[in-house]
């Protein structure tokens, strides 16, 4: 399935919707999203894998590069992903260490305002 | 024993292609369902690091990938990049994964290398018999 690219604004945060296959074809266009929301000023972001069939290495690494850039902007980036497949890649790569993981949006966006007020 | 083969050109867009037939040949090789979304990941993995070989090179040879079901599904992915390149893979530990002075290309090859050590059991990174270059192999059993 083609990767879908969908933004919205949720109060500080903004969640862009992924769907489809993440892989060494659509990666490139997953990293521009998200530099163009961030280049934008989005500080807070949310990605909801929620959608997301397939999600290689190359995925993996943008994820990581948009964490790092935000992190070094002072913002914050959080993933939501309940499917276990998806899960277990992020485990076995030790990435489920690196990146906040949670279950739904709402979920999200509540541990990361909190963590922001404390 | 039945065989497959796929050669592409060495583009992103092809890896695609690789992962399908891949799965297509597996199901029909009788691996068990449960395990085809991880010899979907590993094909595609293998698939992509010859790519990115072959680009870093300049290389316009194709990239090979054979898949066989002698008593179990195996899969070479061959790449025609120079043998050193191929052995630089390690799996890297979590806390040098968000470390900031690790480039995109270098995490993306060590995550690469810790999927496919993660998935497959059974995987062998080896330089090919003939010529140059370095074969991914990866068996996966076959259950009824």
């Amino acid at each position: 399935m083609e990767l879908s690219l969908a933004a919205r604004t949720v109060g500080e945060h903004t969640v862009l919707e992924v769907g489809g296959e993440v892989d060494v074809y659509t990666a490139p266009r997953l990293r521009e999203r998200l530099l163009e929301l961030i280049d934008g000023g989005a500080r807070h972001v949310v990605v909801d894998l929620g959608r997301v069939d397939f999600l290689d290495s190359t995925g993996l690494g943008v994820l990581v590069g948009a964490l790092k850039r935000l992190r070094s902007a002072g913002g914050s980036f959080a993933l939501v992903c309940d499917k276990e497949p998806l899960l277990k890649i992020f485990r076995i790569t030790a990435l489920d260490q690196v990146f906040p993981l949670h279950p739904t949006v709402d979920a999200a966006i509540s541990a990361d305002s909190a963590g922001a007020g404390a | 024993m039945a065989t497959v083969k796929l050669s592409f050109s060495p583009a992103p867009v092809h890896v695609r292609t690789a992962r399908l037939v891949g799965v297509a040949v597996a199901r029909r090789a009788g691996v068990r369902e449960d395990l085809l979304d991880e010899v979907r990941l590993a094909i595609g993995e293998a698939c992509t690091r010859a790519v990115a070989l072959h680009r870093q090179y300049g290389l316009a040879d194709p990239v090979l990938v054979e898949m066989s079901d002698g008593g179990s599904y195996a899969v070479r992915v061959v790449d025609r990049a120079p043998i050193e390149a191929g052995i630089g893979l390690t799996a890297l530990p979590p806390d040098e994964l968000a470390n900031e002075s690790l480039t995109d290309e270098a995490l993306t090859t060590g995550v690469g290398f810790a999927l496919l050590a993660g998935f497959v059991e059974d995987l062998q990174v080896r330089p090919v018999d003939e010529g140059i270059g370095t074969e991914v192999r990866m068996v996966w059993p076959v259950g009824r």
